[in-house]
């Protein structure tokens, strides 16, 4: 039913591939400069930024700080509003969750909010093993779906396609989901977007069971908030008879009042807009429907006990660092191997799932360290920090071990590092400019090598005391 | 259903990774105090709302204290709408329109019914100046939920009391209990080459009358 | 004043015009200048790459060596910035109180974190020291060609040197200062980066040289030889024709020197 990130390369080789596709260069590089401008104008507009931004931070901080206080009494109100609350270690544990809870529905077809949680922990496939279908309902997860594709931004889940496959998308695959894409269609967005409406809209008016994630959950009232654009959320929050939600528990934010820092936060940073189209709060059994929160810890305890990488745990998924970094501008989300992409991905990820595979552990270096993303994160995680604490973690290729305690060792004496310039002045004619052998060769595929001066700078103040020019 | 022991573990790891850490002390603040506002600030704040919804493609019209019949008839006239929902609780003045069709929710209208309606009127909540930001909590003249989605065009009626400054204030005006919908502007999406296109599940229109006070 | 120059090991080995030019810059603005022997490296590579111990090894030599100095002067954002905002992380991965709210459960300082407290806060990098410690912009100096600027990411975002390097070049006389387009850009050097994702590095700088192939000019200036040793190096490979220089080497140049 759609691709998967197991068994993929390291982050390099996957970079490397997606380098090499000119139509995916263009449209990321359209995109993310595009959402880039609008987050800039709407986050200048807004007086006093950065001290909501610190608020932020802090107010996260605090809610992780006494979780566990939260999660009860989120729990507590959750159930007296109606509602039922179950709690699941891991992503099987939340997958069996889900799956009995729709069969128990009796019905068989499922209608989707875009959720990272339910990403995270495979759902959909899940509830495809045991025969229930689940409809994407946001528009660039449908197009994910149709394509069976994987998603590659936190926002944008279909960044990576233009307008042209998209409509290829829709005139091969929609037939097969539902109703067809309508005769001679497009490439406008308009166009587009229309026919997604109309693809989705018997399904919204006929779906019994839905299945979300949450940008927040209250603790002092229960209450859930789903942000969006399109609608889609409403629908499958609003008309169906049975409701799921499946919410990693550092989702939480203490008190109600708490919200106006994050829903003034959180669509700044991320479309860039003043306030996003819909929000959808509630609590418990709301309008009669049946409900079920699914208090999901897969791996987040874990960050939480990581004194430097708990930091993580603040992040609302605006999708800005991604936006705004060189890296994945460049390399694309494929290439991260995770349904978190990006600069927050690659400290996520590796906590989250560990650092086992090569592709995991070459997460924390997917990174020039230039500090974009800690400029624009709204709730000031220190990602470069994190990359660096988790670099200090991952297994190392032994040639580089290597490499850096002979550096090492030269660098922590100076009469050692004297030596080993005099040595490389003496033997400059002989380091090659255009071609260096051994590891060496990955710069200068692209880069010359700068000479090797007869004579380092201490040589010369030893010599001269600093006088001689 | 699987979970209980779960629930045991998740806090305890939860215990065990924040065990000694400081406490983190308060950091939203309490919510602003509620004043009297003159009806020269109701009137600036009403302003800035129509603006900012005007930035989101929505029609608004600024209307004098019991200009909203003639408004509410003015502008389904203009959409065209002919069969339009009615919540329960709506001041009885507001449906307005020659021959114009009101369907009340009683009993409930079908998925389909409200499908096939031309528009909803409903009045609101609350709203934020700042945001361009409606808000409904499904109380008296909104309705059920499904009310303001289905249909495709929504004509709210906001009256200028019911606007605050920010979206701190307007928390402070809500309640959590209810089923609450923050609304800025029609739907959208910039799912396609982060081009924005207005209308795709939610009501493709969305129009504002703010009514404003006496001066 | 009583300067203590860190030159930094890549500037020692490979770039020593670049010291040099520092101390005849601050020698005519005045400052006395020491260039301790014992000094060899920041620890930046070992623990940006995850070899903490090493960087930390390192680290402590700079402090003892540096502990004496009014104020310290770092030709390198990096560096400079490698000291100034990450010494205080390290020290607070190792028991120090972190800084923010989400405070460590381990209270208490270390010698390491004490040492880092008194003597980072006297780090600056050249423009910097030039700018808020000397009060100067106009440093005398003289230059007559076509720069652009390049601010590299640890100036502008980690020690927020903001427009200090530009008011110093734009009072070099005879300079024509061009601005260059997406300035705020990693160009891609990122220290083991550059080899460990040279695809994404070559990338990156590709698109960092077509901006400043675009400004005309004939200089590139950065205040930090290691990006301008990747810049270089791919400008140098494309036989460009645009050359790179440190700012402090234009700093340096008068007209007397002509």
């Amino acid at each position: 039913m759609s691709g998967t990130w197991l068994g993929m390369p390291a982050f390099p080789r996957n970079a490397e591939a997606a380098l090499g596709n000119s139509r995916l260069r263009a449209n990321l590089r359209k995109a993310t400069h595009t959402i880039r401008a609008r987050r800039a104008a709407g986050v200048d507009e807004m007086p006093g930024w950065a001290k909501l931004r610190a608020r932020g931070a802090a107010v996260k901080d605090a809610a992780l700080r006494d979780l566990d206080k939260h999660l009860l009494r989120a729990e507590e109100a959750v159930t007296t509003a109606g509602g039922r609350v179950h709690w699941a270690a891991d992503a099987a544990e939340a997958n069996t969750i889900v799956t009995e809870l729709v069969k128990a529905t009796g019905h068989r077809e499922v209608v989707k909010v875009k959720s990272m949680a339910t990403q995270e922990i495979g759902l959909n496939e899940a509830l495809a093993a045991e025969g229930i279908t689940a409809y994407e309902t946001d528009l660039a997860e449908l197009i994910v779906q149709l394509g069976d594709d994987l998603p590659s931004h936190i926002l944008v889940p279909a960044i990576h396609r233009g307008r042209a496959e998209i409509r290829e998308i829709f005139r091969d695959r929609m037939a097969a989901w539902g109703r067809p894409a309508p005769d001679g269609l497009g490439d406008d967005p308009r166009a587009l977007a229309e026919a997604a409406r109309l693809h989705l809209r018997e399904r919204f008016l006929a779906s019994k069971v839905a299945v979300s994630g949450a940008n927040f959950l209250v603790a002092e009232t229960g209450t859930l908030v789903v942000l969006e654009s399109e609608g889609n959320g409403r629908m499958c929050l609003t008309l169906p008879e049975t409701l799921i939600s499946v919410v990693g528990i550092e989702k939480i934010v203490p008190t109600w009042q708490d919200l106006a820092v994050f829903l003034e936060l959180l669509p700044r940073s991320s479309t860039g807009e003043r306030m996003n189209p819909y929000t959808s709060m509630w609590t418990g059994a709301a309008e009669g429907q049946e409900f079920h929160l699914v208090l999901l810890d897969n791996g987040r305890t874990g960050v939480l006990a990581d004194e430097i990488g708990r930091q993580a745990l603040r992040c609302i998924r605006c999708s800005a660092c991604l936006n705004v970094c060189p890296v994945y501008e460049r390399a694309g989300g494929h290439a991260y191997g995770s349904v978190y992409p990006g600069p927050i991905g690659a400290i996520l990820t590796p906590q989250l799932r560990g650092t086992a595979t090569p592709l995991d552990a070459s997460l924390p270096y997917a990174s020039s360290l230039c500090g974009a993303c800690y400029d624009v994160c709204p709730v000031a995680i220190d990602i470069p920090e994190v990359l660096v604490h988790l670099r200090a973690r991952v297994p190392h290729p032994p040639a580089e071990r290597a490499g850096l305690a002979a550096a090492g060792w030269l660098l922590d004496r100076p009469g050692r590092l004297r030596a080993a310039q005099r040595l490389a002045g003496r033997l400059r004619g002989l380091v090659p400019r255009r071609r260096l052998p051994g590891p060496g060769a990955a710069w200068t595929d692209t880069r010359d090598v700068p000479p090797v001066p007869a004579e380092s700078f201490r040589d010369w103040w030893r010599r001269t005391g600093g006088e001689d020019r | 259903m699987t979970g209980r022991g779960s629930r045991e573990r998740i806090l305890a790891r939860i215990r065990a990774a924040t065990a000694g850490l400081p406490p983190v002390p308060d950091a939203a603040g309490p919510p602003p105090a509620p004043r009297e506002r003159t009806e020269a600030e109701i009137v600036r704040t009403a302003e800035l709302f129509a603006a900012r919804v005007r930035d989101y493609r929505a029609t608004v019209h600024l209307v004098a204290p019991g200009g909203v019949p003639a408004a509410v008839a003015g502008a389904l006239a203009g959409r065209g709408a002919r069969r339009v929902v009615r919540p329960g609780g709506l001041p009885v003045e507001w449906p307005a329109g020659d021959g114009v069709e009101f369907l009340a929710d009683e009993p409930p209208l079908t998925a389909a019914e409200l499908d096939a309606a031309d528009g909803v009127l409903t009045g609101c909540a609350a709203a934020v100046a700042e945001t361009g930001t409606i808000v409904l909590d499904a109380g008296a003249g909104q309705g059920r939920r499904a009310l303001t989605l289905l249909p495709d065009y929504h004509l709210c009626v906001v009256r200028a009391g019911q606007i605050v400054p920010g979206v701190p204030e307007v928390l402070g005006r809500l309640d959590p209990a209810r089923p609450l919908t923050w609304i800025s502007g029609p739907s959208a999406t910039s799912d396609i080459e982060l081009d924005r296109v207005e209308g795709v599940h939610g009501p493709r229109t969305l129009e504002v009358i703010v009514e404003l006070p006496a001066v | 004043m009583r300067v203590g120059l860190f030159v930094t090991c890549v500037n020692d080995t490979l770039f020593p015009e670049t010291g040099k030019a520092v101390v005849t810059l601050l020698r005519r603005l005045g400052c006395e200048v020491d260039f301790p022997m014992a000094q060899t490296c920041c620890g930046q590579m070992h623990v940006n790459t995850g070899y903490r111990d090493e960087g930390v090894r390192l680290a402590r030599g700079f402090l003892d060596v540096f502990a004496g100095y009014q104020a310290v002067v770092v030709p390198s954002g990096s560096c400079a910035s490698m000291i100034r905002e990450q010494y205080p992380k390290l020290a607070a991965g190792m028991g120090a109180s972190r800084p923010g709210a989400f405070a460590s459960a381990h209270g208490g300082r270390s010698p390491f974190a004490r040492a880092v407290a008194e003597v980072t806060p006297r780090v600056y990098d050249l423009a910097e020291f030039l700018v808020d410690v000397l009060d100067r912009t106009d440093v005398g100096a003289y230059f007559p060609h076509r720069v652009t600027y390049h601010p590299t990411c640890h100036s502008l975002r980690g020690l927020r040197a903001g427009d200090r390097p530009l008011r110093l070049l734009r009072a070099v006389r005879g300079l024509e200062l061009v601005p260059l387009a997406a300035a705020d850009e990693c160009c891609g050097f990122g220290g083991t980066f550059a080899v460990k994702n040279a695809a994404v590095s070559a990338a990156m700088c590709a698109d960092k040289v077509a901006n400043v192939l675009n400004t005309g000019a004939e200089v590139l200036c950065a205040a930090d030889n290691s990006c301008l040793m990747h810049i270089g190096g791919t400008l140098a490979r494309q036989r460009a024709g645009v050359r790179v220089m440190h700012l402090a080497e234009i700093l340096a140049q008068t007209e007397d020197a002509r």
